[in-house]
């Protein structure tokens, strides 16, 4: 039951990043594709009507987490206090830029609200990049499950690198979406744009992976490991440049996703069973068992998440197909 | 102690922020889904004219609800860790169970009502509108369920220093979380009735599509009078609820510091907790016995006798909890209710509103009632509780984080409070433009 669990979280964050992930990379290339309000309003509507529910895959991860494992949920939260509280920041300016922008039509009013947007993505992107990059290497976490290290110590090299290469990776799937979802000038650019990203993206992975081996378990550890999923997921970014060469942009896209999918994966297949690795004692690491709720709960929870995530995946799956199509200039209203 | 007082300044300004914006949204989203529930019925186009004036307003309060809200969940963990810990086991679940159940549902539909009024046959987009005012209450309920387990503890047991579940069932069908839901929800109702009745008054007064104003103000007002009666009654059955359930916190309310038999109602008095006594008191006699218990002769026990047996029962340590903030949220909390259902019943009386100007001009600030109202409900509901974080349970001082130095908070604390500042008068200058705009009927923008 602890594994399932375990298992859960994984999708939801799968879910998260596979998703949020082309929220984020839109956001961060807005302002460099759109040049005119009206391009701009194309971008933004490509993941208009998603980005909310995209991000309730993150906010459902919370609260899984809270519920499967309160123990990781208190003391990341407690621990990462600031660098969270820049991240609410960061998704607060992001939500109300989306409804705010187009309430105004002075041109200062709605630029302004484009660069919070673009600030409002890059910096839960960077800080997400740091999180994974912290979780892979282990926070100084003490015998009673406490982190008293504050903001510093997250902010090490490795931990750096993973952010640099999260913006790269989520600019370069955002662009990706952009080539298949727009039409006109910014389809256009994004398409000039995205084997650049790919390249910078694929530059930075190489080396984040191979720090991780080096520097971290992930990938070595005995028994489950991380190490044929990021094979795969580095595989599939190889495809995603060969097939942006090929002029074949939707498996660019599939593949991209993929690449997020898999390397979700190879950071949790990593971990497991452990969930926070405490760098002071192995024995002091937050583990899908320590961690846990009690048996009883973890059950009432299971059968919950039975019945409705498959009804939920269902409606999701419906919203994507009702909008799918491409947008252009016509398509924006008046 | 600086800083629990600091996480529970946070916790007491976010909390508040984040409710600025969710009672509108479960009482609107129901209203539209009404509203357009006519529309299909009757073909009449004057109801998807309303409906699609009030869409933009629903949206940026939904955003605004969403965002604030994020803050909220990260915040049990954030400055409330031992409490995470000590509670994750019970309330992790009503908060996964809500984003499962209600969340994906509300902000994938919100979106799908918004964008596909031309995507969408009349018939599946009117499911789109009702399944966001389902998904918001069905949030509604969850947290609040989590909430009534703090209040009043039940379907639990205690283990190696923490609270576990003991029964899901127990847990979900708390006698709380039932006065709780149905109190929010009907406020809702009377707060959304109350902003359109508002917006109505604004066009009426200036003439302006009175057409579709006068149907907008009748149906309103009709909401408007529904919800803030109903609201009175549930609260009234609620308090009863209380007085067994948290009596510390209802004698708190009335000020009672000595048990009485019959006990009076202090209409106003100005309670000191220092001296345990009231300044300046006007009663009405036995008011507070029938209130409490139907019954004008019944004993009412007093915050010292009430102190006595906490002590005896808990230990030694502080269980009264702020009498006179507690006693002038309850007056305004209930003060700005009889008010409300007052002007609904003006509101539904007028057969031509635009022959009552005073009225109208009456109406437009009328909003501020059951914000107030409201707001006041849930200060009485959550400091009422002192000192428990989980009534009996866990004291607020056990459950502070105790990494987390009081600088961080107060950074925090700022950062947050001044955005939300800026924020709100974003929101609300919106909200407002979009309700006075010169052709309301005319669809704002659809998209982004």
């Amino acid at each position: 039951m602890n594994t399932l669990w375990f298992i859960l979280v994984t999708i939801l964050f799968i879910g998260f990043f596979t998703l949020e992930g082309f929220d984020y990379g839109v956001g961060i290339l807005l302002p460099f594709l759109g040049k005119k309000d009206a391009e701009r309003r194309i971008i933004i509507n490509t993941i208009g009507p998603f980005w909310d529910s995209n991000q309730v895959w993150m906010i459902t991860a919370g609260g899984a987490i809270f519920a499967s494992f309160p123990q990781v949920y208190a003391t990341l939260f407690s621990g990462a206090y600031l660098a969270l509280i820049l991240m609410l920041v960061g998704l607060i300016l992001r939500g109300v830029s989306f409804e705010f922008r187009s309430k105004s039509d002075s041109p200062r009013w709605r630029n302004t609200w484009d660069w919070l947007l673009f600030l409002g993505s890059l910096i839960p992107a960077v800080l997400w990049g740091a999180v994974v990059g912290n979780l892979m290497r282990g926070l100084a976490i003490d015998d009673k499950m406490t982190y008293w290290g504050g903001l510093l110590p997250l902010l090490n090299p490795f931990a750096l690198l993973a952010s640099i290469t999260f913006v790269a990776l989520f600019a370069m799937y955002g662009a990706n979406l952009l080539i298949l979802r727009t039409t006109g000038q910014v389809e256009k650019r994004a398409k000039a744009l995205a084997p650049r990203l790919w390249l910078v993206a694929t530059l930075l992975t190489v080396i984040l992976v191979i720090w991780t081996f080096l520097a971290t378990d992930i990938l070595t550890k005995p028994g489950i490991n991380g190490l044929i999923p990021a094979i795969l997921a580095a595989l599939s970014l190889l495809l995603v440049g060969l097939f942006q060469r090929q002029g074949r942009y939707g498996w660019a896209l599939v593949c991209s996703a993929l690449t997020f999918v898999l390397a979700t994966v190879m950071v949790f297949a990593g971990l497991y069973p452990r969930i926070l690795i405490s760098t002071l004692n192995p024995d002091y690491s937050l583990t899908i068992y320590n961690a846990a709720s009690s048996p009883y709960t973890l059950r009432v929870m299971t059968i919950v998440a039975v019945v409705f995530v498959p009804i939920v995946l269902a409606y999701l799956v419906w919203t994507y197909k009702t909008f799918s199509k491409r947008i252009g200039e016509k398509d924006l209203g008046y | 102690m600086e800083t629990v007082a600091l996480a529970r300044w946070q916790f007491a300004i976010t909390t508040i922020y984040h409710w600025f914006f969710v009672p509108l949204t479960l009482g609107l989203s129901l209203l539209i889904a009404i509203l357009e529930t006519r529309y299909v019925r009757s073909g009449d186009e004057r109801f998807k004219r309303l409906v699609r004036f009030l869409g933009p307003i629903l949206m940026i309060n939904f955003a605004m609800g969403v965002v604030t809200g994020i803050v909220q969940e990260f915040h049990f963990g954030l400055n409330w860790s031992e409490y995470s810990r000590f509670m994750g086991d019970i309330f992790g679940a009503p908060l996964a169970i809500e984003a499962l159940l209600a969340f994906y549902l509300e902000s994938t539909f919100l979106g799908v009502w918004f964008f596909g009024w031309d995507k969408l046959s009349q018939k599946a987009h009117l499911v789109t509108a009702w399944l966001f005012a389902l998904g918001s209450n069905i949030s509604a309920y969850w947290i609040l369920t989590a909430n009534s387990f703090m209040q009043h503890p039940q379907g639990f047991q205690r283990e190696g220093g923490r609270a576990l579940m003991a029964d899901f069932f127990a847990l979900i069908t708390n006698p709380n979380v039932f006065y709780q839901f149905t109190h929010v929800l009907t406020a809702g109702i009377a707060l959304a009735g109350f902003v359109v009745l508002a917006f109505s008054a604004w066009r009426l007064l200036r003439g302006q599509e009175a057409d579709l104003f006068r149907v907008a103000f009748r149906w309103a007002a009709v909401y408007a009078l529904i919800g803030s009666l109903l609201v009175g009654v549930i609260g009234h059955f609620q308090g009863q609820f209380l007085m067994k359930a948290q009596p510390l916190k209802m004698a708190a309310a009335e000020a009672l510091w000595e048990t009485g038999q019959p006990a009076s109602f202090p209409v106003i008095a100005f309670p000191n907790q220092q001296t345990r006594s009231n300044g300046l008191e006007i009663r009405i006699p036995a008011l507070v016995s029938f209130l409490a218990y139907n019954d004008f002769t019944a004993r009412v026990e007093g915050i010292n006798d009430l102190e006595k047996q906490a002590i005896a029962h808990y230990g030694p340590g502080d269980y009264i909890p702020p009498v006179a903030l507690n006693f002038w949220s309850f007056r305004l909390m209930f003060g700005a209710g009889l008010l409300m259902v007052l002007l609904a019943i003006l509101a539904v009386a007028s057969r031509q509103p635009e022959r009552r100007p005073g009225l109208l001009k009456v109406l437009l600030w009328v909003p501020i009632l059951p914000y107030l109202s409201s707001t006041a409900g849930w200060i009485m509901a959550e400091t009422g509780r002192w000192p428990w974080i989980v009534f009996g349970l866990l004291k607020i001082e056990d459950a502070i984080s105790p990494n987390v130095p009081a600088s961080s908070i107060a950074f925090s604390l700022a950062i947050l409070t001044v955005l939300y500042l800026v924020l709100a008068i974003i929101a609300l200058k919106l909200a407002l433009r979009q309700g006075t705009r010169s052709s309301a009927a005319e669809p704002a923008a659809e998209a982004y």
